[in-house]
């Protein structure tokens, strides 16, 4: 026969500060636990959604990073002569080299930090269509004129439409501040020509980035690419994979390091659980003496504690997670170790994450649960009857 | 001494939940330790820097190069002892995962700007003479197993090109907080192959390292550096190498502070767990603090009771857990690759705060129980039941 769910639930409001604490133990745990995946997460989806699936990003093989890749002029012509590469209907190729470098500037929370300066040529518009301008205009081509993202723009001072900043021994208009919704939010725009000259990097580019003219030509592309003898020091990845890869680094680090303390620190939970939950049998010991007499079988008692404890825990993971989830409205930035320069991204939350909480969650409620629940099913009738 | 006695009779009565108790915290104890010590090594480099060096890089950025020909004109600033420079090289050993730093620098006068690298005079004559030769730090070449006479392969990024430096030495570190995963070359081997391959690219350097006499100066040397090159294309930015370090540091502060907020997350869990403990305990024993009552026993009795069981427990918990902290950060520090974090280690810090919390922890956790049963009346105590 089945104990009463109710019988359950009663037994939290009997011992309401000790079951209050122990939830809200278990939902410290989860809050962290889902709080760093979201980190990781979100840097990630930011930078995946930076590259376009259609698009193929050059650089220097040894490279870590577009700020230490170097592609000369010669070997753009080369990229240019192979096939796939996009044309707009002038027959010009889609294609934008761009120079990548870093600038400092103070933060609006006080200290230099980083900004990414990249220089594009005019088709990087047409092949990143989700880079959309939100306020004030494009920059001119062959002005010393700049736009920023939306992020650097929130982050850092001086960087509003209309204001000026100086770098490269010359003085730069913002005249636009745009919004790709990705890592290009955290950096700054402008004419690479305009770029390389201030920076004195006219012999070559950082990167260069194409549109396919197929999406499923890559591999095809990839093929004449790896053919090209000019070509051996470089290497082709689609644009999405490659700011991906720039991500892992620093989610690596915050995965490992969040779950290595969160793995920890469910210990404790557990062990609080577990706690709560061998008190609850001491205090309990003649009302499972009395449920046995009245023909309550063994694996009932061990069910009823096993509920409770897994009840307590799912409450815990569950406040746990709808605080994390609030996290989404957050943002921060950050240096990335990859490219070296600040990033914003928000806490992202994924169906993995919650699914991984939950069953984080249970395990701590199973774990905290089961010894406490044997010892319960395991009480000898008549001594139990006696104990009190 | 009785009432010792008692406390430690107290705590043995569950002996099950108190072993709990005592793991439970001690591993938050451990884990908080952890984290601080991850925290603290970032901000390590800062601490370590030599109050006499400035290190003077480009005003942009530091990824900009500054021309060679400003190492004279630095050098004739009053009070300026050695002026050296380092490169950042970049390129990749093997593949990506293997990292560490390598650094184009002028042989003559690095080991003179960084003393705490400690290394052969005749390692270092040797290196000196040949330009295709390199030292590496001790924990590298104990990573990677170099050797004195093997060849180093580099796959170039900023410099292009296949590089190779054959080891004749290897340096290390003077105190614990030393970098001792840097792999050093001649620059001029790098700019001789620059200005064949890549003209226009010679004569350029990273950063300059100037070590000055005085370290009460630098502010007013720094400032005489800067002034140099105000209105060239190529300013400069000079700081103490504590300042240049620390703005490293302060583009990860937002990552920082959400590692502190772990970690005091981890102090609130440790509260929980003994908290609840003790608010068992109380429970338990309303009766007997009754019945010590009646007996005359004072509340400062029952405090010192109640206190006493908390501090004990947590002491117990705060000693286990600073004792598994060791184990478990040594083994980082042996599984993370030496070129992300040079160095790894139990700071005193790290050690005053665990045990300052875990002990203020014990005497948070008292509080509710105490006031439970100085507050509950001698005929509510005795009627109460568990």
């Amino acid at each position: 026969m089945k104990i009463p769910m109710k019988y359950i639930i009663r037994n939290f409001r009997t011992r309401r500060l000790t079951t209050m604490i122990t939830v809200f133990g278990i939902a410290l745990v989860v809050f962290v636990f889902a709080a760093v995946l979201m980190m990781a997460y979100g840097i990630q989806r930011t930078l995946v959604a930076t590259g376009s699936p259609d698009n193929v990003l050059v650089a220097r093989k040894a490279a870590n990073g577009e700020i230490s890749s170097i592609i000369l002029r010669n070997d753009y012509n080369t990229v240019l002569t192979l096939p796939h590469i996009a044309k707009d209907p002038n027959s010009q190729p889609l294609v934008s080299g761009e120079t990548v470098v870093i600038i400092n500037i103070y933060k609006k929370a006080g200290g230099l930090s980083n900004v990414t300066v990249r220089g594009v040529a005019p088709q990087a518009f047409t092949i990143r269509p989700q880079v959309k301008i939100v306020e004030g205009r494009q920059f001119t081509t062959g002005a010393r004129e700049v736009i920023v993202g939306a992020s650097v723009a929130k982050n850092f001072v001086n960087t509003a439409v209309g204001e000026k900043i100086t770098f490269g021994g010359d003085t730069w208009t913002i005249v636009g501040r745009f919004d790709a919704g990705s890592g290009f939010n955290s950096e700054i725009w402008g004419d690479n020509d305009q770029l390389q000259a201030a920076f004195r990097r006219q012999g070559g580019y950082s990167t260069v980035t194409f549109k396919l003219d197929q999406s499923d030509a890559f591999s095809s592309f990839k093929a004449a690419f790896d053919r090209e003898p000019r070509l051996q020091q470089f290497e082709p990845k689609k644009e999405q994979r490659f700011f991906e890869e720039q991500s892992e680094d620093m989610a690596l680090f915050i995965r490992i390091l969040g779950i290595f303390i969160t793995i920890i620190f469910s210990f404790g939970a557990t062990i609080g659980a577990m706690i709560t939950m061998y008190a609850a049998v001491a205090n309990r010991t003649v009302e499972v003496g009395t449920m046995r007499a009245l023909g309550f079988r063994r694996r009932s008692i061990l069910t009823a504690f096993l509920t409770e404890s897994l009840t307590i825990s799912l409450i815990g993971g569950l406040i746990g997670l709808v605080f994390a989830s609030f996290l989404q409205f957050f943002s921060i930035s950050t240096l990335n170790f990859s490219s070296f320069s600040e990033l914003e991204f928000s806490f992202a939350l994924s169906p993995s994450i919650i699914i991984w909480s939950l069953f984080f969650t249970l395990m701590m409620g199973f774990l905290g649960g089961f010894l406490p629940a044997v010892r319960a099913s395991r009480l000898n009738i008549v001594n139990a009857l006696r104990s009190a | 001494m009785r009432i010792l006695k008692l406390i430690l009779k107290n705590s043995l009565r569950h002996k099950l939940r108190t072993f709990l108790t005592i793991l439970g915290m001690s591993i938050a104890v451990m884990a908080f330790g952890v984290l601080r010590t991850v925290v603290e090594m970032w901000y390590e480099g800062v601490e370590a820097a030599a109050p006499n060096r400035l290190i003077t890089r480009h005003a942009v950025s530091f990824i900009f190069p500054l021309p060679y020909s400003y190492r004279e004109q630095i050098a004739k600033v009053p009070g300026i002892e050695t002026v050296s420079f380092a490169n950042w090289f970049g390129g990749t050993y093997i593949d990506k995962n293997k990292f560490f730093a390598r650094m184009a620098v002028d042989p003559e006068t690095i080991f003179d700007v960084y003393p705490e690298f400690i290394i052969d005079a005749k390692e270092l004559e040797t290196f000196k003479r040949e330009r295709n030769s390199c030292i590496v730090g001790y924990e590298i070449a104990k990573q990677y197993g170099f050797k004195i006479g093997d060849i180093i392969p580099l796959d170039g990024d900023i410099y292009p090109g296949k590089w190779e430096f054959v080891v004749r030495g290897i340096y290390k570190p003077r105190t614990q907080s030393t970098d001792a995963t840097q792999m050093l070359f001649h620059f001029s081997a790098v700019d001789e192959r620059m200005k064949v391959e890549m003209p226009g690219r010679e004569g350029l350097i990273g950063w300059y390292i100037v070590k000055i006499k005085d370290p009460n100066q630098a502010g007013t040397i720094s400032d005489q550096i800067d002034a140099l090159y105000k209105n060239s294309s190529n300013a400069t930015k000079t700081e103490t190498e504590r300042a240049f370090t620390q703005s490293f540091i302060s583009g990860l502060n937002s990552l920082l502070a959400a590692m502190n907020f772990v970690s005091f997350v981890i102090i609130g869990i440790i509260m929980l767990v003994l908290g609840n403990t003790m608010i068992m305990s109380a429970r338990e024993r309303i009766q007997e603090y009754a019945v010590l009552k009646t007996l005359g026993f004072s509340g400062g009795h029952l405090i010192g009771l109640i206190l006493g069981e908390s501090l004990v427990i947590s002491a117990f918990g705060a000693g286990l857990g600073l004792f598994l902290t060791y184990p478990v950060v040594a083994t980082i520090a042996a599984i993370v690759p030496k070129g992300f974090f040079p160095y790894f280690f139990i700071t005193p810090t790290t050690l005053i705060l665990s045990a300052t919390s875990a002990l203020s922890i014990g005497l948070l956790a008292s509080i509710f129980p105490i006031q439970r049963a100085i507050g509950t009346k001698i005929v509510d105590g005795l009627r109460h039941i568990g």
